[in-house]
């Protein structure tokens, strides 16, 4: 893993949480992660013990990198599909699924995954899942049931199983003496070598209450730690006002997007920034913070050509693509030229809703090089760009 | 009797007009087509993918591609092409929702897509035709709608040729425009293109599509096929794809096991969805997988039953639906109001995702309007289970029944009484404490 993404893993944990909150999490002996959606990737930025344990894997294997490492050959498509899509429109999700430990033998589990909100602007800042380890009982045959007739959407369909991150008050009901009973011992004494991983397997009521439990626990100790920090998370969100928020499914699609691009917003006053890449603030030697909710004015500079920048305001004005040569800076003041396309990215509504800005830094080097070229690269970012905000505000545009 | 139904059909190259509304200009034929006439000295980007399994392009940084390398191709290419203004129109200002409902299907408004044109008959009652080289086929398309070619590489990792000659002997696999597009990044992926195959499905072709899916590596992006019969309008061998970052109604769509083929491959069966299907996955190789869909893809051919196939999920998970809308439509078995929205229920539409011509169909599109349609193109229950025994039979499986597979119960169903509660003080009021 590269040293920046390290450092963004630690960061995502240190700035919301105050000093002990490892300590804390380390104490519960529960199976979970915590990822961060806005990191490339989705990375796990936090492993339990538990889990380590039930999965075999040791810490360092397991930061950074995505959930789906754990799945496999026989994992249930669908059940994938259907975390996904709650990852898309951050909402909670419970489904069985069948997950592989390092050795790679298979386990059924209970999954439990819900968004962390930020109290202070609503954004998911994490992701929790829990694992319950699901013990398996002997089906039934169940006989007589009619293949249309007695059709249960628990598995895929997510609906029944989806409970909201719960309440304080069922927090406070400590109830870790029973967990500390059931969770990981179990597990370990668990024959894995016989594990029917074809047939479905339906949680316990008994498993699916833990789990909710669980996180109520987890949540409850994040919230304490971030409290501290003056950076309350919660488990629901509750400021839904900020207009230019932009949900984790698109960070995490923007995420992908391995290119300087920032994307400010066209229905705000002086379309402000509402998303910077890595590699811009890498270009241009900024911090996140120091560019959101500004206009990209502010790269310009003494020696910037206005009338290139009045081209810039033309092509906005008539909702038109455009691409310049212009000359930026550097946070640091020092200059470079910025081979620049600017694209209006239309909303599910038709309308435009955004304009995306892409910067390559104009150097004898990068024009020799192979692969894409600058125009094509361009193109590539309008696109995903396109592809990403038309899939996002479809659900939106609806309410 | 011959069945026939009347539609206007779709363009999908600004060459598919009347052959007198073009003009000869330039050399050849005046088109840059892919005839003999302007093919000599003729250059498109080759993308050529790994051939075994699936390996990513590794460069140092400043040559890494901004997504995936397919991807960045491919998007890249077909902003391209907008903004050189291909297009008939502009498919992201085309008004689009999730319909609220449990399967959360897709209705889009595309009042540009439709031609004012008057209706062509289609013959609806043969899947196999022979290919018609006076009719419009890819061969005539203009090479600017063309994005890339794709083929496997003899290299051990993807390559990618920006200036590749098109090597008639070769007869290159390609990746073209589709000009009337349903979503962004709407292709079509003409395997063998100077062949000339009629519209019908082989085990090279069809593993030539799932490498596809596999390469993009996004499971929003999905691969389709129609067959003749199964509102397919041109008979040269294409499959579509395109872009569209949400789930598909057919991807929630519970699923049960009915049988595991010698390579591994888990055929299920859909479960509550309008249209009956089968689902494909795994498999001990990716060939495994491509082989048992195409031969259960030219029995159904073969047995003269329309049909269509969604690649989803990456490769991983294929969907094939036999149908009979369009002999529905033909002997006049179809209700007028259904066919007042002139939605034509070819993969897409079944798959969710509905292209709606009026403003009214959208704005009244509701989750039991889509099931009304979607349930007129599904076989009955008890043809559907003569279509699948007739497909077992084709490629030698016989379907597994519940009694003697305690182990295969039905994936993802719930036959199971309700487990007896057992009780933990304190953890048995919890759920209903819960706002849900």
């Amino acid at each position: 893993m590269e040293k920046s993404q390290l450092g963004l893993i630690e960061q995502s944990f240190n700035v919301k949480y105050s000093d002990g909150v490892r300590e804390a999490l380390d104490e519960l002996p529960d199976s979970f992660t915590i990822t961060d959606p806005s990191i490339y990737g989705h990375p796990i930025v936090y492993a339990s013990w538990g889990f380590l344990e039930v999965f075999g894997y040791s810490k360092n294997e397991v930061i950074g990198r995505n959930g789906r490492v754990f799945q496999g050959p026989k994992t249930n498509r669908r059940s994938v599909m259907a975390i996904r899509e709650a990852i898309r429109e951050e909402r909670g999700i419970q489904i069985s699924l069948l997950n592989y430990r390092k050795d790679g033998t298979p386990f059924w589990m209970l999954f439990h995954m819900c968004p962390v909100y930020s109290e202070k602007d609503g954004r998911v800042v994490h992701f929790l899942g829990v694992q319950v380890p699901i013990l398996r009982r002997r089906k039934s045959l169940g006989g007589g049931i009619g293949r249309k007739g007695g059709v249960c959407h628990d598995g895929g369909n997510c609906r029944e199983a989806v409970y909201r991150c719960c309440r304080r008050e069922v927090c406070s009901n400590s109830i870790m003496g029973v967990d500390r009973a059931v969770s990981v011992d179990s597990v370990a004494g668990l024959d894995h070598t016989d594990v029917d991983v074809e047939g479905p397997c339906e949680a316990s009521d008994q498993e699916k209450t833990k789990a909710i439990v669980i996180v109520n626990n987890i949540m409850s100790v994040l919230a304490n730690y971030s409290e501290l920090r003056g950076r309350l998370v919660n488990d629901k969100r509750c400021c839904q006002s900020v207009t230019s928020l932009l949900s984790s499914s698109l960070t995490i699609s923007f995420g992908r997007i391995k290119q300087s691009f920032v994307l400010t917003d066209a229905q705000l006053p002086d379309m402000p920034i509402v998303y910077a890449s890595d590699a811009f603030l890498k270009l241009t030697g900024f911090l996140r913070h120091e560019v959101l909710g500004r206009n990209c004015r502010f790269l310009s500079g003494e020696d910037t050509d206005r009338g290139t920048q009045l081209q810039i305001k033309q092509c906005i004005q008539k909702e038109q693509p455009c691409t310049v040569h212009i000359l930026n800076y550097r946070k640091d003041g020092t200059p470079f030229w910025n081979f620049l396309h600017i694209s209006p990215i239309r909303s599910a509504s038709g309308k435009v809703a955004y304009f995306v800005g892409i910067q390559i830094e104009d150097t004898s080097e990068a024009r020799g090089k192979q692969g894409l070229n600058p125009e094509m690269r361009h193109r590539s970012v309008v696109a995903a760009v396109k592809v990403a905000v038309r899939g996002w505000s479809m659900g939106a545009s609806t309410s | 009797m011959m069945l026939k139904i009347k539609r206007v059909p779709t363009l999908v190259s600004n060459f598919q007009k009347d052959e007198d509304e073009i003009g000869a200009r330039g050399v050849g034929c005046g088109r840059n087509c892919l005839r003999n006439c302007c093919l000599p000295g003729s250059k498109l980007p080759l993308y050529a993918f790994k051939n075994l399994s699936y390996g990513k392009f590794v460069a140092d940084e400043t040559m890494e591609p901004p997504v995936d390398f397919l991807e960045s191709l491919l998007l890249g290419e077909w902003e391209d092409r907008q903004q050189k203004g291909l297009f008939r129109y502009d498919v992201t200002a085309c008004e689009t929702k999730v319909i609220p409902g449990e399967y959360g299907f897709i209705a889009q408004l595309n009042e540009g897509r439709h031609l004012k044109k008057r209706p062509t008959e289609f013959r609806v009652d043969k899947v196999l035709q022979p290919f018609d080289g006076s009719k419009f086929n890819f061969t005539k398309v203009g090479q600017e709608e063309l994005l890339f070619q794709f083929e496997a590489s003899d290299e051990d990792e993807v390559q990618l040729y920006p200036d590749a000659p098109i090597d008639a002997e070769k007869s290159p696999s390609v990746v073209a425009i589709n000009v009337s597009p349903i979503e962004y990044g709407h292709v079509l992926l003409i395997p063998k293109v100077l062949e000339c195959l009629p519209q019908r499905i082989d085990r090279d072709s069809f593993l030539l599509a799932l490498h596809m899916a596999v390469e993009a590596a996004n499971p929003y992006f999905r691969l389709g096929y129609n067959s003749l019969g199964a509102f397919a309008t041109i008979n040269h061998l294409h499959f579509q794809a395109y872009y569209l970052a949400v789930q598909f109604p057919i991807e929630k769509a519970p699923t049960q096991k009915i049988s595991v083929t010698g390579a591994r491959v888990k055929i299920s069966e859909m479960l509550n969805y309008p249209v009956r299907g089968l689902v494909f996955e795994g498999g001990n190789t990716l060939e495994d997988l491509a082989n048992v869909v195409s031969d259960c893809c030219i029995c159904l051919q073969e047995n003269n039953i329309p049909y269509n196939v969604l690649i989803s999920d990456s490769g991983k998970r294929i969907f094939l639906l036999p149908q009979c809308y369009a002999e529905k439509q033909a002997l006049g078995e179809v209700s007028p109001e259904l066919l007042d929205t002139q939605v034509n229920p070819a993969v897409w539409e079944i798959s969710g995702h509905m292209v709606l011509k009026r403003k009214e169909d959208y704005e009244g599109a509701t989750e039991a309007n889509a099931w009304r349609l979607l349930a007129e193109v599904s076989l009955s229950e008890v043809r559907f289970q003569e279509v699948t025994a007739l497909i077992f039979e084709a490629i030698g499986l016989s379907v597994e029944e519940n009694e003697h597979a305690p182990e295969g119960s039905p994936e993802d169903l719930d036959v199971t009484p309700p487990q007896p509660m057992e009780e933990i003080d304190g953890l048995s009021t919890h759920t209903t404490m819960v706002p849900v």
